[in-house]
């Protein structure tokens, strides 16, 4: 069993999914959480990758096989098939062209996690609406000009991106203040998203 | 710290990458830490080019500490109350392995009449000393520079005999600049009428000033031109104006004069030759059809070593992209593989000086 009680709840959910044994590669993996929880609780091979060298260094202190590097570069030096999932969490809407990354993710892994914030949430659009600017939230604190987010999205969106490029969607789960939510109206309620996608 | 010094006989002949086979060749080697019953906590530490076999134990021709005694001993990083320490000087070298000052058949020194080695021939001198102390895995094999280069190699040529491959500033192949340095050193050595085509030995002079000048410009290429900046700038040396002649009026040029003159007197010229040599020549993937990823296919998905790779953002000898390179065709081949490029303002010497950054990785790793 995966001790999921310290994991982030979109991690805890993926930990929870991931298969016994199976091969890994988690994208931005931070300092290496999900990736200790997988090894510990569930044997599995896991591997990752983090542009924050500070980051890195403790990854590897706990004893994973950690990269420095950038997901944008650095995924097409796996090969093909590598790996049985790969995990993308809260890093899509940091990509240069996100529909090239998802493809890239279901290239190296048969199944992918992907989470990100979901920019539709009620929240963003009453701060976009009422302010007339760039939403500053709990989830989403920095400033437009600061952040890394380059490409907010929202569930909606990511679904028709799916869609456009032949993904199947296996899964879905929503959160709000860290909590999971119901499929309902996740659009306008989930603060984000984490979907489980296969290669259609 | 305790260490023990000891000379390993190779039974069998060497054989070598230019064809030859070294015959009855030596290699000295200490050790530190006990080694368990089970032989499984060993760890082998390969040397710099200019380095040798005292990793943690006083220098006998200096007497200065270890040159990586930070990094090894009870307690330290790579720590000798748990592990057992295995460092060897490699052939070709002249702290007691089999090298161009050692005495041929013939009972002459071999000087020029050595082969030209490699380092996938040190290697194989590395793995006849693990064969000789019944060690058949290691723990893990460690190595910075030229150390790194003979873990890479190890991993390539002999992937089951260890556990981890921990490659700290260094690369998979030496390119046009590390030759071109190389190729300046070896000329200035060359150039010293003491040199006599390598027969100085029992001549009383040695080419000491041609290779204090290999030194000298090899040096350089180990720090950061942010770290000679803040080290020297253009400060003087013991004077308060320029002398308009030759001497070193620059605190930069003392200190480069003390760091060559002070290597001559515990290395030889032919060694010198030999080791830079088996440096330009490494290039793994060209062993191996060409292909780096086609090295490490020994290493793929579930069995193998898991490795380490860091490089210092300051090092311009061997830079991060050459790490990177590594790190790559290991991705491919499917290899466990960690990456970090630390931050260090030292330039290429970053891997033997304070970086805690460093220690923590290297200890993470290796008890990971």
């Amino acid at each position: 069993m995966v001790d999921a009680s310290t994991l982030r709840s979109d991690l805890a959910v993926i930990a929870r999914h991931v298969p016994a044994g199976v091969r890994v590669l988690d994208i931005g993996c931070g300092d290496g959480a999900l990736m200790a929880a997988l090894r510990d609780g569930k044997q599995v091979d896991a591997r990752g990758i983090e542009i924050d060298g500070a980051l890195v260094e403790r990854c590897v202190a706990r004893g994973l096989s950690v990269v420095q590097g950038d997901a944008d570069r650095d995924l097409a030096f796996y090969p093909d098939g590598a790996f049985d999932v790969a995990i993308l969490s809260q890093t899509l809407q940091t990509a240069a062209r996100p529909d090239r990354m998802l493809a890239e993710l279901l290239r190296v892994g048969r199944r992918a996690f992907v989470s990100f914030p979901n920019f539709a949430y009620w929240r963003m659009r009453w701060a976009l609406l009422s302010r007339g600017r760039m939403p500053v939230t709990r989830h989403l604190p920095v400033t437009w000009y600061e952040t890394e987010n380059i490409h907010h999205m929202t569930v909606r969106d990511f679904e028709e991106l799916a869609r456009d490029l032949g993904i199947a969607i296996e899964n879905r789960w929503f959160f709000t203040r860290d909590r999971e939510i119901g499929a309902a109206g996740a659009n306008w309620r989930a603060e984000y998203a984490l979907f489980e996608v296969r290669r259609g | 710290m305790n260490a023990s010094s000891q000379v390993f006989r190779l039974p069998h002949p060497l054989p070598l990458d230019g064809g030859q086979a070294l015959e009855g060749a030596a290699i000295a080697y200490e050790t530190y830490g006990e080694l368990a019953a089970d032989k499984s906590n060993a760890i082998l530490v390969c040397h710099a080019l200019t380095g040798d076999q005292y990793l943690a134990s006083p220098h006998p021709v200096t007497g200065k500490p270890g040159w990586w005694e930070r990094m090894v001993g009870p307690g330290k990083p790579i720590d000798t109350s748990r592990y057992h320490v295995i460092c060897a000087n490699v052939i070709g070298s002249c702290m007691g392995s089999t090298g161009p000052a050692s005495a041929a058949p013939d009972r002459r020194p071999w000087a020029m009449r050595f082969p030209v080695i490699t380092i996938r021939d040190m290697v194989r001198g590395l793995v006849a000393l693990l064969d000789g102390l019944g060690i058949e895995r290691l723990h893990a094999v460690v190595g910075g520079s030229m150390g790194g280069m003979q873990t890479l190699s190890l991993a390539a040529n002999f992937p089951d005999r260890a556990e981890r491959v921990l490659a700290i500033a260094t690369t998979a192949r030496h390119s046009a600049q590390n030759i071109a340095f190389h190729e300046v050193g070896r000329q200035a050595i060359m150039a010293d009428p003491n040199w006599r085509d390598g027969d100085y030995y029992g001549h009383g002079s040695a080419p000491d000033a041609g290779l204090a000048v290999a030194r000298m410009a090899a040096h350089i290429t180990y720090l950061s031109e942010a770290g000679l900046t803040e080290k020297f700038g253009r400060r003087l040396q013991d004077r308060d104006a320029k002398s308009f002649g030759f001497d070193a009026d620059f605190q930069v040029e003392s200190y480069l004069r003390y760091q060559g003159s002070g290597f001559t007197r515990r290395f030889d010229a032919n060694s010198y030759l030999y080791i830079t040599r088996a440096m330009d020549y490494l290039d793994i993937a060209e062993e191996h059809g060409g292909k780096l990823a086609d090295a490490f296919a020994g290493h793929a998905m579930g069995k193998g070593a898991r490795f380490c790779l860091v490089s210092f953002d300051t090092d311009w000898l061997y830079p991060t992209a050459e790490s990177r390179h590594v790190v790559h065709a290991l991705n491919a081949a499917g290899a466990p593989v960690s990456f970090v490029e630390l931050s260090a303002p030292f330039g290429h010497d970053s891997f033997l000086l304070d970086v805690p950054a460093l220690d923590r990785v290297v200890k993470g790793f290796l008890d990971g």
